[in-house]
């Protein structure tokens, strides 16, 4: 057997470590229509309407007005919070030529130079980002 | 009869692709990554494999939040590389061998392993971006493929002992196919990355290695690593490397390293690559 087989608290545990959401069952539907928008810019056609009027796009789906404020603005950090899951996302950031490292990099609260040092440096070390109860 | 003679450990990291297909290898960011496969690519021009099983996810491509399968067998004749957002990879199609796939699918539905079963989909860089890093750019790809689609995108994804067990159901077929066939197993995904939050870019050198350590020998240590530990030691999305037990898992009791390579970073991930053949 590999860990616990009680849900409740293979979930609780997702929730103590440091600046990460574990895309669970809620945030999965949570997000639902919001990664489904998403995932409609796979296709050329639809990228070209999301770019002519990227509001209007946005209103042919069932979002909240959290969420569609959060697209428009980018905040892939506040898409998290709302349900978005990253690779459903990506679908945003590529539609605006950007890749997963200046996409990525927005969520850090570094600028992109730095950030990209930090990755040849080795990246970010795991230690104190653990575990907040732990805190190691 | 048919044999899986070798398993691969690697990472497929898009922007891995990305830098072969816009011709950046020569680059000096890309040139440490790069290298370490240069030694898979000469063995596998004399290892001629005839098929690749090849564990990979799918990243929101081929299945979107509307359906979630845990395992997913592709029994198709060909696949084609998707559309991700920027347009397909300009790389060859993606044949299958769909008597191969359906005698796996069969088999291990009939050993008690409920696997999904594809006809048709496209192939995101989960699977092009591994067949690029080992077989480099031909017209064809040199061998074909059976993709078999793991989910580690929705919580929970399937345990590193289920993947493990998988991996010996695989084994199990693979080896009740009557036709003589030389067939690979790769694991593909991690090694540690985070894609998302404050913690982006985490990277755990000392965790991965010590992982890359484990799948030599006979070792059954990684199987019972809980997903908790993954989530901490290396990131959202080093979860992926739950996928890699499938493939150890086919290898059998145990195993002996040929090759083996590690680099950090490529793009916000750490670059794994291992090169395993089963000991009797």
């Amino acid at each position: 057997m590999t860990g616990t087989r009680d849900i409740h608290a293979y979930l609780a545990e997702f929730d103590d470590i440091p600046g990460t959401r574990v895309f669970t069952a809620k945030r999965a539907r949570q997000g639902y229509h919001l990664n489904q928008f998403a995932m409609s810019l796979m296709k050329a056609e639809n990228r070209e309407r999301w770019k002519a009027d990227e509001r209007a796009y946005l209103e042919e789906w069932p979002l909240s007005d959290e969420q569609k404020q959060a697209v428009l603005d980018r905040d892939y950090n506040r898409l998290l919070d709302l349900g978005g899951n990253i690779y459903f996302l990506a679908k945003v950031f590529s539609t605006d030529g950007k890749s997963f490292l200046q996409a990525v990099s927005t969520m850090s609260g570094m600028s992109l130079e730095d950030y990209s040092a930090m990755m040849i440096a080795g990246g970010r070390s795991p230690e104190g980002l653990r575990s907040i109860r732990e805190k190691r | 009869m048919a044999r899986i003679t070798a398993g691969i450990g690697t990472s497929h990291v898009p922007a891995l692709g990305a830098a072969m297909d816009l011709g950046k290898t020569q680059e000096p960011y890309w040139v440490p990554a790069f290298a370490g496969y240069e030694w898979t690519r000469a063995w596998e021009r004399e290892q001629k494999p005839d098929v690749v099983i090849l564990v990979y996810n799918d990243h929101a491509t081929a299945f979107d939040m509307k359906i979630i399968p845990t395992f997913a067998i592709g029994c198709g004749e060909r696949y084609a590389p998707a559309d991700e957002g920027w347009g397909p990879r300009k790389v060859p199609v993606v044949e299958g061998h769909p008597d191969l796939a359906w005698h796996i699918a069969q088999s291990c539905i009939l050993d008690e392993f409920d696997m999904t079963i594809i006809n048709e989909m496209d192939v995101d860089h989960g699977l092009t971006v591994p067949l690029s890093l080992v077989f480099d750019q031909p017209e064809a790809w040199p061998a074909r493929v059976i993709p078999l689609a793991v989910n580690v995108v929705t919580y929970p994804p399937p345990s590193g002992n289920r993947c493990w067990a998988l991996g010996e159901a695989i084994a199990r077929a693979v080896e009740s196919f009557p036709e003589d066939l030389n067939v690979q197993i790769w694991g593909t995904g991690g090694m540690s990355h985070q894609l998302q939050g404050p913690r982006a870019g985490l990277i755990n050198k000392e965790w991965d290695n010590r992982f890359l350590d484990l799948l030599e020998g006979d070792s059954q240590e990684l199987r019972h690593i809980p997903h908790i530990e993954y989530l901490r030691e290396t990131g959202s999305e080093g979860i992926e490397m739950v996928m890699w037990l499938i493939m150890r898992g086919a290898l059998g009791r145990a195993t002996r390293t040929l090759h083996r390579h590690y680099h950090i970073p490529a793009s916000n991930t750490a670059v794994g690559h291992i090169v395993l053949e089963p000991l009797p």
